[in-house]
């Protein structure tokens, strides 16, 4: 298949994925703001928008959530954004037209169609319900629409990476005096329900914080933990490259993607716990340089030759 | 909206304090002389700014939202949304800690009565309750005694009605320790109002809510059997038909714990397990939805299809847990409910918090007399019902009504007790096109873990929709509201909303921006346009590419 439409490919998984996350993240710290008599408003907008790598310094006036609704969740053209996140799926999808189904590009073409009305006329909760709607029909349609040939492998690959680094910003938060509960974060990965039956309640010995960390990290079952993300990506490269040979892996995507895993499910949670920013920082830079190693291997177009006319 | 539209000019408040029920009874926003109640004052100027249609709006979208989560009941075999009412009712925090110290003293005798009635009846003993007054009520259950619970609590949850009278004073209306239910609108009001009101829930320090299925789920697994660790708690319901099967369907969600029917469980060698595909797993505490008659067919009715059979002689045995205890239901009978104030002082050696509301106990042949005298200013209700059922209110029933009633009252004068008719308090309620007083009461739930008898801030505020009407049952035309408790404290309070890590303070996370992908580049989108432009201006019948 073409590298550009790979690539395509490849990014309508993760912005999808972005938006997706994005929206589950910042519906449940919005909540928590309003249910939480103690918080400070513009500590706790000020504390998501630096994790989410927009920070706050560049807003004008006080912050609160209307600003940090504008910046993370309506502004069309940010690539952090739920908007532009889903803009930009939408942009990729069109550059692919002849490979995407026509059924997927409809959903994506749709859904940035319908953006401004939604932004318009529906509260903050309501509009991220709609594009967690949104997203799960995109993954539903590439399910049952899509040969499980290099393309689909693409699309899950970047859904997954998104995934991982997502949950590694969100758990980033924790430690912070204005962050989410622990119930807020596993209700924005919408694994509330699958923790409590896990760890049933969480109270069973040990402290529930630690648990839920443990869990959104850890977990091999859950799909949002940032080790199911990674080991999903890792499988997704060795379908596109079968063949890895009798020693070792040439493929820098995948050296990558399992160290990082392995320095996660082989060292002991309480060490992992210890310093969780630095940990899940190192997550974020290890996805980043997958998909930079992704794109070098796989999307080469990236380098573009220029031609210099020769002085006669 | 229009400017110029005359309803925009028109307070929502106009009016309100002309309303029949106006001035009668205890209105907990507008006082006699108009003036607006402290603790409700926030809440009073966010609603006057807005105009009938943003309440009304933001009421559909409370519907609107009930429907989506299935918070919902059958009218006449149709799924409505549970109505709530978009204003919210108030209480200081001064007002709580009255009603949060009388629940729990209330909580702590009826524990102490319930150990003394299935134990050694020294109540009875030292004459401060009459024996029959115990043995005749229909939900003393004799298989109950020597049923030891494992903590000593048989009051796991508990919902204390309360009603304020025309004074402000909140008193006890009824004692609900068999299975209490409302808790579930209680969550799912806050959840929805938050969406519905949010600038002003945020500017208000209204106490959170969301940590009752923790709290239970901790008191639950402190009442498990001595010597299990890592106890399993399950929630019994009569199934997918019961009306208060969403309920149990989110206690158990937000638990994370199995909602089993009693086809799931099997009892065997004083055993209680339940049927998973990983074979039979035990159980040790079973948080019944479940009441008595149906709960054991061995003990209880034995036609009931809905209970485990052999449940209670496990409970005895000691192996499993049942919350709340068998029997449970003597404590909450009306005729005991006149002994409440003796029993607090006889157990606790305290007066009550809370008060009674006056009561005549129709056995008493004196009280039968002035009750038969007075019954159409009285409201009669027989002493083991729940929900509403069999209440008479004499000021609204017709003379045949009575006479049966007089009939009825001879015939089993046990089995009724009278009370004049409380005005209760008014909440203002939007009604139509305007707000009206309309007539509330309060259900706090308590949890009791053994150690500690925990109020959940606030509680179920039901709200009598037709004008005048007195009775709240959803059943009967009524609807909830959120109920906001104020807290004084600027700080928080450790034990609510339980956070992850609080080590690190004041570090600033700081994370790279998120990658971007190649649509966000512009540098080919410009060259790209221009080719489209040059081939636009040479063949204009080429459109703009579809998309």
């Amino acid at each position: 298949m073409l590298s550009r439409i790979a690539e395509s490919l490849f990014w309508i998984g993760r912005y999808v994925e972005r938006a997706d996350d994005t929206a589950r993240i910042v519906d449940a710290q919005v909540q928590r703001i309003l249910e939480d008599p103690w918080l400070d408003e513009a500590e706790a907008c000020g504390s998501l928008m630096a994790v989410m790598g927009t920070p706050a310094d560049r807003v004008a006036g006080p912050l609160n959530r209307r600003v940090l609704l504008d910046t993370l969740a309506y502004d069309p053209v940010a690539p952090s954004s739920i908007a532009g996140s889903l803009a930009a799926a939408r942009e990729n999808a069109r550059r692919a037209r002849e490979v995407v189904s026509s059924e997927m590009w409809e959903v994506l073409n749709t859904t940035y169609y319908a953006i401004p009305t939604r932004v318009r006329a529906a509260s903050a909760h309501r509009f991220a319900g709609w594009v967690r709607e949104r997203a799960a029909v995109v993954t539903g349609i590439a399910d049952s629409t899509m040969s499980r040939d290099a393309g689909y492998q693409f699309l899950v690959l970047g859904r997954s990476l998104e995934r991982a680094d997502m949950t590694a910003r969100l758990l980033a938060t924790t430690v912070l005096e204005a962050g989410p509960t622990w119930q807020t974060i596993l209700h924005s990965c919408g694994a509330y329900e699958a923790f409590l039956r896990t760890y049933r309640g969480g109270r069973s010995g040990g402290r529930s914080d630690t648990q839920a960390a443990e869990f959104l990290l850890l977990d091999r079952l859950f799909p949002r933990s940032v080790v199911n993300a990674l080991a999903t990506a890792e499988r997704c490269l060795e379908d596109l490259d079968p063949d890895a040979g009798r020693v070792g892996y040439a493929d820098d995507a995948r050296r990558t993607l399992a160290w990082t895993r392995s320095q996660l499910e082989f060292r002991s949670p309480a060490e992992l716990l210890e310093d969780l920013p630095v940990e899940m920082e190192r997550v974020q830079q290890a996805v980043s340089r997958v998909s930079d190693a992704v794109s070098r291997r796989y999307f080469p177009m990236g380098a573009g030759v220029e031609w210099v006319p020769e002085a006669m | 909206m229009q400017p110029g539209d005359v309803r925009d000019l028109v307070n929502v408040f106009d009016g309100y304090t002309d309303k029949p029920t106006a001035g009668q009874a205890w209105d907990e926003m507008i006082a006699p002389d108009g003036s607006v109640r402290v603790p409700a004052r926030a809440v009073h100027e966010a609603v006057s700014g807005m105009s009938v249609d943003d309440l009304r709006s933001r009421s559909d979208s409370l519907a609107a939202t009930f429907l989506d989560r299935g918070v919902t009941f059958d009218l006449a075999g149709e799924e409505r949304p549970f109505p709530i009412d978009v204003v919210p009712r108030v209480l200081a925090a001064h007002e709580w800690a009255t009603v949060e110290a009388g629940v729990r003293q209330r909580v702590r005798v009826l524990e102490r009565f319930l150990a003394d009635v299935y134990g050694p009846m020294r109540a009875v003993a030292d004459g401060v309750v009459p024996r029959h007054v115990i043995t005749s009520s229909s939900h003393f259950h004799r298989e109950a005694a020597g049923i030891d619970p494992a903590n000593g609590v048989r009051v796991h949850v508990s919902g204390i009605d309360l009603v304020r009278d025309a004074a402000g004073r909140f008193c006890v209306l009824e004692d609900n320790v068999r299975v209490p239910s409302g808790v579930s609108y209680v969550l799912e009001n806050r959840r929805a109002m938050t969406q519905a009101l949010p600038d002003l829930f945020a500017s208000m320090r209204v106490r959170p809510v969301s940590d009752y299925p923790e709290r239970l789920l901790a008191a639950l697994q402190m009442a498990a059997p001595a010597g299990v660790d890592d106890p399993t708690v399950v929630v019994l319901t009569p199934g997918v038909y019961n009306s208060a099967y969403f309920e149990h369907a989110l206690l158990a969600r937000s638990m994370g714990v199995e909602l089993v029917e009693g086809r799931d469980l099997v009892c065997s060698g004083n055993r209680v397990r339940m049927l998973t595909t990983e074979g039979e797993r035990r159980v040790d505490v079973v948080y019944r939805r479940v009441d008595d008659d149906f709960l054991d067919p061995v003990q209880f009715r034995s036609d009931s299809m809905l209970g485990c059979a052999g449940l209670l002689n496990a409970a005895r045995a000691g192996s499993v847990t049942i919350a709340n205890a068998v029997g449970n239901g003597v404590a909450d009978d009306k005729l005991v409910y006149t002994y409440m104030p003796d029993l607090t002082r006889y157990y606790l050696g305290e007066d009550p918090v809370l008060a009674n509301v006056d009561t005549w106990r129709c056995e008493e042949p004196d009280h039968l007399a002035e009750v038969l005298d007075r019954l159409d200013e009285l409201v009669v209700k027989p002493v083991d019902g729940s929900g509403g059922k069999g209440i008479v209110i004499g000021p609204q029933a017709s003379a045949p009504q009575l006479d049966a009633l007089r009939e009825r009252l001879r015939a089993d004068p046990r089995g009724w007790i009278a009370q004049p008719v409380v005005a209760l308090s008014t909440v203002p309620t939007l009604v139509g096109e305007e707000l009206a007083p309309r007539h509330v009461d309060l259900r706090p739930f308590a949890v009791h873990d053994g150690e500690d008898v925990w109020v959940l801030p606030g509680g179920l505020t039901r709200v009598a929709l037709q004008e005048s009407t007195l009775v709240v049952n959803s059943s009967q035309g009524g609807g909830s509201k959120d109920t906001w408790v104020l807290s004084d404290r600027a700080e928080r309070d450790t034990t609510e909303l339980g956070r992850v890590g609080g080590t690190t303070e004041l570090e600033i996370v700081r994370s790279s921006p998120p990658d971007a992908g190649p649509a966000g580049e512009g540098s080919n989108r410009q060259q790209e346009q221009q080719q489209q432009q040059r081939r636009a201006a040479g063949t204009p019948s080429s459109g703009r590419p579809s998309c």
